[in-house]
């Protein structure tokens, strides 16, 4: 490749905008958000560049490294500081720019009333600059740097209003739960270095067995532990279980913020790093189950949590962490799912960007109002925004032949390919996910834009409803989600055809012969399809036919708890938070009598000795050399002493 | 008849020391035929230039000397790489501590009395600071100074050691009762130190002849072959003259080296002494004298047997708990900069000692190292009291009280307590800076000089199997950061006192309790005194140029062997030989 060269710029633009958007200051506050805005579409014309370019290479000479010079050279460690760039790198760069793009270009209506607007734009770039180098890097170590700069950004971002204390606090969640998964990275990356004495990918996953280094004598063991503490690292980037609490309260955010990290790009990093990661979980059997497992349930866990949240985000990022969970299963089934993992990655970036732009845009019309039980009846108000959620609604339905279908249909198709129980577990917990998904973004598009008012134009309504002038919003909001609308519509099907996007990323996923699933891909589609519109219609029934109330009506214990996240704070306040407290409680006590008490002690005895010893310097020449001739004295008692 | 042969010297081998001295008695040719107004000029260039001779000489032969130690007329001068690199590190800090004396500062006058010989507070002595005298005869003796302590580490003959420790000490008594201002309290930290250095001149002597009377030499070499073969020798079989002889020679240089419990001079000489002088003193006669103190214990315990060399050992460990002890302690509690100082240096004698005990190679380069660090430090340190001083202000005068703007009022001494250090980080940003670096490095504080230095002399302390003490040095260090932060803190995070005399009383308090003994005179006597003046304020003052090199020169070295020492630790490695 040409372009090759062109990598290290992916990463430099965003950060120098960034960096001038910074240190410039209130300076740039007129024109700052137009820099972010070109920062960011200049990387995606690079990348533009770059993917053409690849588009027009060989597929065996797809893979290349860019090696811009050597980073660490500390004794057996040697990292470079280089770019890896190939079909799967690109495709996040793409993805990142092209609708990072379009979020900046929304944030500027968005945020324009923003006093911060320009810091705003400041970290929307370095979220992008750390997110490319994120998939960009070819070494683990290259990687958690733009890991934990998308976490930085994120934090940044979450608490960006956080004039508001409970901002605060769930930027501080997000970043301590986000935390807990980087340690998980760590130690997979110090365990590469104690197993294989690297940490690039060349390396590590040259070395499991599968690859060109073969067996440089790892133990499956010890490939399990790396390929579980990957899944750990996932799991707090991508908000799977067990980590999976902060991405609800991470909705405190702006809503492009939430769109773009929250929803299209770095919650889905852990699933590039799983994909990445593959020859390692291949070479550890029991890992990539658990891989399997966690995406299975948190595909189940969020979108039961989605179908009670009456919070237009909340529902949104709960549909999220169970699009994730389809992702994760995908990744956990091997290499028959890596390509359908990032290819529902894609579609899903797309879709579900548009559904919270959609979502931005109501609340632009609803003064910042997030309950759904006062919206209702906006269709008519709203036509554009109703109808290009509607579009990412039937995307995420998987209602043919919408992008959303091309992409999950294909991995509960894969998830019923196997032998034994688990196609069993996994498709139907697959095609169940499917179902109650239909339900819940039914229930939400149909909340929103249909059934009556629950809201009034008027100051004093004789029913007691919210008074609210919605509005559409201005075309600088409306022209990304009608590209956004255009992507979820069209992009899964374009690419799904003759199994284009599987045999782009064939160089690095490898390529798989087909399986049959245990049941007959027709009826697996019918199926699904059925589940869909039975969701669906259960949702008009509830939420469009029937009046809904604006009070969350008293529910049954499943309903509550769902309403509650599952009692996922609860559960992790118990389990870690109090015991946690208990033990820095205690801790802390400690180190105040023992280890402060010890200290004074010694500091109250060195003072005090000092001052005795002090009163021997009295300044006389007589008692200097008295001091002089028995400190003699003693040296020479004590060697008689000692000399036996 | 003339049976007198003449020795052939090897004079490139004892160049260092030559130049010095040769230049030590040309400096007393020019005091008598260079005419006054340029004498000071003169003496200054002569000084600096025999000291970059001296160290060029030292880098000559360095090669030469790896190779192989020179002796000179049987041993009387005898050139180890030990020795060589101890020569070095003298004549470095030699150069700087030149470097601060010879500074004027903005005020136009150095630290030494006008006529050094008129009693304090009498007419005379107001003529001759009127007339503009200066006793530029402090550079021939600091030249003397420093070429006894050149030869100090570079014998085997313990009677010429003991004239190298007359000759680097006699200029040092005279010198430290120069100080311009609070005469009294200099001459009587001059008059202290004589008293108590001919005392422990004196152990001195008394153990050379112990020696002497044991092996019937005054050769060290000699020594240890009377150790390993006793017949040689009518009183060789009474192995204790030998480990009592030992045991006071080595008095007579931990006196020099101000090691616990010889140690007690220390506080009152380092404060009496004009301050330049105390950083020349603290860093080249501790330097010379450990150099010395090798010199003597590391070759005679090669021929020591295991029991005599435990005694020596345990002899060592006790004076370096107590000097640690003492210096860290002590320290802690005082007010006075210069006193803390003080302390700070016994404190680091000790640990140097630490690095002695093992008696071996490991540890003579880590205490070549250790010396350089700290000398660098040392210098700097008092390089910067030198420039913070107080100022009177008439008392009605409040604006002159609050900034240091107004012209108003004259420089007087060193502002020396602690109390009025306050608030000095905002006056002077950059002196501070460099304090703090200095105080950091004498802390052993990683990316200092002093880190890599206690380092080496700790590790070889555990690799000799004392670890016991290398934790008690570590522990002394811990309580040594104590003050020396307390000094930061004071600089930097407490708001400048001027308004308040307190401070101002305090340290005439502390001064007082020095010289009580003395007659009960408080220290005001001298050209400018406090009694005089109703208030002062703490002020800095400018360098001439000297001064400022110095302290960057020292900065720049406790930066670069904190962060680079690779080239540093090499140096002081291949000078480890300390056998010749």
């Amino acid at each position: 490749m040409q372009t090759l060269s062109l990598a290290p710029w992916l990463v430099a633009l965003p950060l120098i905008g960034a960096a001038l958007l910074l240190l410039a200051g209130r300076r740039s506050d007129r024109w700052g958000h137009w820099l972010g805005v070109l920062a960011s579409a200049a990387t995606f014309v690079v990348g533009l560049v770059m993917l053409l370019d690849m588009l027009g290479t060989p597929a065996a000479d797809r893979v290349a490294q860019h090696t811009v010079g050597t980073w660490l050279d500390a004794g057996g460690l040697h990292v470079d500081l280089g770019f890896q760039v190939d079909p799967l790198s690109l495709t996040f760069v793409m993805l990142v720019t092209f609708v990072g793009t379009l979020i900046h270009v929304y944030s500027v209506a968005y945020m324009s009333h923003d006093v911060d607007r320009r810091r705003f734009f400041a970290y929307l770039n370095l979220f992008v600059a750390a997110m490319l180098l994120l998939v960009l890097a070819d070494s683990y170590l290259l990687l958690f740097v733009g890991w934990e700069g998308v976490g930085l950004a994120s934090f940044l971002l979450i608490g960006f209003w956080d004039g508001k204390r409970e901002n605060a606090v769930a930027g501080k969640k997000a970043f301590v739960m986000n935390r807990v998964g980087d340690m998980g990275l760590v130690a997979a990356m110090m365990l590469m270095f104690a197993g294989v004495g690297a940490v690039d990918f060349a390396t590590v996953l040259g070395s499991t067995g599968s690859g060109a280094v073969a067996g440089a004598g790892l133990s499956e063991g010890t490939w399990t532990a790396i390929g579980l503490m990957l899944l750990l690292a996932a799991c707090g980037k991508s908000a799977q279980l067990p980590l999976q609490a902060w991405l609800g309260d991470a909705m405190a955010g702006p809503t492009p913020v939430s769109a773009l990290i929250h929803a299209a790009t770095m919650v889905t990093a852990g699933v590039y790093l799983l994909v990445r990661s593959g020859p390692v979980l291949e070479a550890a059997p029991d890992a990539q189950l658990v891989v399997a497992i966690v995406g299975a349930l948190t595909l189940l866990f969020g979108a039961i949590v989605g179908t009670a949240k009456d919070d237009i985000k909340k529902a949104l990022a709960a549909s999220t962490m169970s699009q994730i969970g389809y992702m994760m299963l995908a990744a956990g089934l091997g290499p028959i799912g890596y390509a359908f993992a990032i290819f529902h990655l894609l579609t899903h970036g797309f879709f579900k960007a548009g559904l919270f732009l959609g979502a931005g845009s109501v609340m632009h019309a609803m003064d910042d109002d997030v309950n759904m039980r006062r919206f209702g009846g906006l269709a008519r108000l709203l036509p554009v925004t109703a109808i290009t959620m509607g579009l990412g609604w039937l995307a995420i339905l998987g209602v043919p032949p919408f992008s959303g279908f091309w992409s999950k249909d294909k991995i509960i198709e894969a998830a019923f390919v196997g032998e034994g129980w688990r196609p069993w577990v996994f498709g139907l917990a697959a095609l169940l996910g499917a179902g109650i998904t239909a339900y819940y973004m039914s229930r939400l598009f149909f909340m929103t834009f249909a059934g009556r008012r629950r809201w009034s134009t008027d100051r004093s309504d004789d029913e007691g409803r919210v008074e609210r002038h919605p509005h559409e919003s201005p075309l600088l909001m409306q022209w990304p989600m009608i590209i956004l609308a255009v992507g979820s519509v069209a992009l899964g099907g374009i690419l799904a055809v003759g199994n284009r996007f599987v045999t782009w990323l064939e160089p690095v996923t490898g390529h798989v012969e087909h399986h049959e699933p245990i049941l007959p891909v027709w009826l697996l589609m019918t199926l699904t399809l059925v589940l869909v519109l039975l969701g669906a219609a259960l949702a008009f029934r509830q939420y469009a036919m029937a009046a809904v109330p604006t009070d969350a009506p008293a529910a049954n214990v499943l309903v509550r708890a769902a309403r509650a996240d599952l009692h996922q704070d609860t559960v992790n306040e118990a389990v870690v938070m109090l015991p946690g407290q208990y033990l820095t409680r205690s801790l802390v006590y400690l180190d105040r009598t023992a280890v402060d008490g010890g200290w004074l002690g010694l500091a109250g005895a060195v003072g005090r000795l000092g001052a005795l010893l002090r009163k021997t310097q009295n300044g006389y020449v007589r008692t200097y050399a008295a001091t002089m001739l028995g400190g003699l004295g003693l040296v020479a008692l004590v060697v008689a002493i000692l000399a036996s | 008849m003339n049976d007198f042969v003449a020795p052939t010297i090897d004079w490139a081998a004892v160049s260092p020391v030559l130049v010095v001295l040769g230049a030590g008695v040309l400096g007393v040719l020019l005091e008598a035929f260079v005419p006054a107004r340029a004498r000071r000029t003169t003496q200054i260039t002569l000084t600096l230039a025999a000291l970059v001779a001296s160290l060029v000489a030292v880098g000559l032969l360095w090669e030469r000397v790896s190779e192989g130690a020179v002796s000179v007329v049987g041993g009387s001068y005898l050139l180890t790489p030990f020795g060589l690199g101890i020569q070095a590190v003298i004549a470095i800090s030699a150069l700087l501590g030149v470097l601060v004396i010879a500074d004027r500062t903005t005020t136009g006058q150095d630290s030494f009395a006008p006529a050094a010989a008129a009693v304090p507070g009498t007419t005379y002595e107001d003529e001759a600071r009127r007339a503009g005298l200066q006793q530029t005869e402090i550079y021939p003796l600091l030249l003397f100074s420093t070429g006894g302590m050149l030869l100090f580490p570079a014998t085997d003959d313990l009677i010429v050691m003991f004239v190298a420790l007359e000759v680097l000490s006699l200029p040092l008594y005279v010198l430290c009762a120069t100080a311009r201002r609070r005469r009294l309290l200099s001459q009587e930290a001059a008059f202290k130190y004589f008293v108590l250095g001919a005392f422990a001149s004196a152990l001195f002597v008394f153990g050379v002849a112990l020696v002497y009377g044991f092996a019937g030499t005054v050769r060290l070499q000699g020594v240890v072959q009377v150790l390993a073969d006793p017949g040689t020798s009518p009183l060789g079989t009474m192995r204790g003259l030998v480990v009592v002889g030992l045991l006071l020679v080595l008095s007579g240089l931990l006196f020099k080296i101000g090691a616990a419990p010889f140690h007690t001079w220390t506080p009152d000489v380092y404060q009496g002494a004009p301050t330049p002088i105390t950083g020349f003193m603290a860093a080249c006669t501790k330097t010379a004298a450990v150099g010395a103190l090798v010199r003597v214990l590391f070759t005679l315990a090669h021929g020591l047997d295991a029991d005599t060399r435990h005694d020596v050992q345990v002899a060592l460990w006790v004076v370096a708990i107590l000097t640690m002890v003492i210096g860290s302690v002590v320290g802690a509690v005082q007010t006075d900069v210069k006193r803390l100082l003080a302390y700070s240096s016994i404190a680091h004698a000790g640990f140097v000692l630490v690095g002695v005990v093992g008696l071996d190679e490991v540890g003579s380069s880590a205490v070549v190292f250790y010396l350089l660090a700290y000398g660098l430090a040392t210098i700097g340190a008092f390089a910067v009291v030198t420039l913070v001083r107080e100022r009177t202000v008439s008392s009605d005068d409040r604006a002159g009280a609050l900034g240091d703007t107004t012209d108003d009022g004259v420089v007087l001494g060193e502002a020396t307590a602690l109390a009025q250090w306050a608030g000095l980080g905002r006056r002077a940003p950059w002196l501070t800076a460099a304090f703090s670096l200095f105080l950091l490095s004498m802390a052993g504080i990683p990316l200092t000089a002093g880190f890599i230095a206690k380092f080496g002399v700790f590790s070889a302390a555990v690799e000799a199997g004392a670890w016991p003490l290398a934790l008690l040095g570590v522990l002394g260090s811990a309580v040594s950061v104590f003050f020396y932060v307390r000094i930061i803190v004071f600089m930097v995070l407490t708001p400048p006192s001027d308004d308040e005399p307190g401070a101002v009383v305090e340290a005439a308090e502390d001064a007082g309790s020095v010289t009580g003994p003395a007659g009960g005179a408080p220290a005001l006597t001298g050209t400018a005194t406090r009694a005089v003046v109703a208030r002062t304020v703490v002020t800095v003052v400018g360098s001439r140029g000297p001064a400022a090199v110095a302290i960057a020169l020292c900065a720049v070295g406790v930066l670069l062997l904190g962060i680079l020492p690779a080239g540093a630790l090499d140096l002081a490695g291949q000078a480890a030989q300390f056998r010749p």
